[in-house]
């Protein structure tokens, strides 16, 4: 095999080692490959079903709520307004947490409240929307709905806490090279 | 079943609504959103196949064990340290936590654990050093730490 080729399917080598392993398990009768077979073809279904339409939420989100426009709104003297616009400015946003902290400084540098930017960090880690998507799909309405309206109030009063604590100090958030 | 119908509903609703405002938009919204899941469509599947497998090899009975309803505080102390501590992007965690649900682990706990995979970064913390220094950052994960143990207190209470 030349290595251009190797390249094209290194994406997809669990998925067409999977392939194999689930044929030869069928076609030998090994029953635990059978098993992890239907485990994995339950939970696909589980997937499919739900995946594809959140992605057209996600896709018609960014259109319509473009970050830009969002990230006026997140000056120093901004009060409730802009503790809501950092919410969503984070909801907004994918990938993990260790992503926001270059965004962390990009707010620092135009302008935001220490407490707006920790409540930027709190939301970006458990509110994106693509990511409350999958929770919902996965762990139901009721868990995620739960687990937001507790959590977003605690998200605040930790931005609170961190203006408090560091009210006295000079706080800076470092750009990283 | 029931959360497919919920997406459904949601998004030809939304789409219908978009489509009425701007018709361009939706379809560029259409666009992007086909790219993400273009993006996001394998990664998943090898994520499925590695929780069937997981599946496979941990037996339920052990889960059930340091994870379920009877494990209390134990378990509740077990899914904090580990989701802490570990990095576990956040799709591959909720196929994870959707089948310790399955078996038999309780709310709470699945709670806790997300939270703190989410919020709560040790490998991670170096990294957030050097933005924002020592102080600061160790101060952010330990408070985000107790938040994380009041959520999961507080979905057990709710649920």
């Amino acid at each position: 095999m030349t290595k251009k080729t190797f390249q094209k399917i290194k994406p997809y080598i669990w998925l067409l080692s999977f392939a194999v392993f689930s044929v030869v398990s069928f076609w030998f009768g090994f029953d635990p490959g059978k098993t992890i077979y239907r485990s994995f073809t339950e939970s696909f279904v589980e997937m499919i079903i739900f995946i594809p339409f959140l992605f057209i939420i996600v896709g018609l989100f960014d259109v319509w709520f473009p970050k830009e426009k969002i990230e006026k709104y997140i000056g120093k003297d901004s009060g409730a307004k802009g503790i809501l616009a950092v919410i969503i400015l984070a909801m907004l946003q994918a990938g993990p947490l260790y992503g926001a902290f270059p965004v962390a400084y990009i707010l620092f540098k135009k302008g935001a409240s220490v407490r707006n930017i920790f409540i930027y960090l709190g939301a970006f880690s458990s509110l994106k929307i693509p990511m409350l998507g999958i929770e919902i799909g996965y762990l139901g309405l009721n868990f995620t709905l739960a687990r937001t309206l507790v959590a977003l109030p605690l998200f605040i009063a930790t931005g609170y806490f961190m203006e408090w604590y560091l009210r006295n100090k000079k706080f800076e958030v470092y750009e990283i090279k | 079943m029931n959360n497919a119908l919920i997406f459904i509903t949601f998004s030809v609703f939304t789409s219908l609504v978009s489509f009425f405002l701007d018709k361009d938009k939706t379809i560029l919204g259409f666009k992007k959103g086909l790219n993400m899941f273009k993006n996001i469509v394998v990664p998943f599947l090898n994520v499925l196949i590695l929780v069937s497998l997981l599946l496979f090899i941990v037996p339920p009975r052990l889960i059930v064990e340091y994870l379920g309803a009877g494990s209390g505080a134990i378990g509740f102390a077990i899914a904090a340290i580990v989701g802490s501590i570990t990095l576990i992007p956040g799709f591959i965690s909720y196929p994870i936590a959707a089948s310790l649900i399955k078996q038999g682990a309780s709310y709470s706990t699945v709670a806790v654990f997300m939270t703190t995979l989410m919020m709560v970064g040790v490998v991670t913390l170096p990294l957030e050093i050097k933005y924002f220094g020592k102080k600061v950052a160790i101060m952010r994960n330990v408070l985000n730490f107790v938040v994380a143990i009041i959520i999961g207190i507080l979905i057990g209470i709710i649920l």
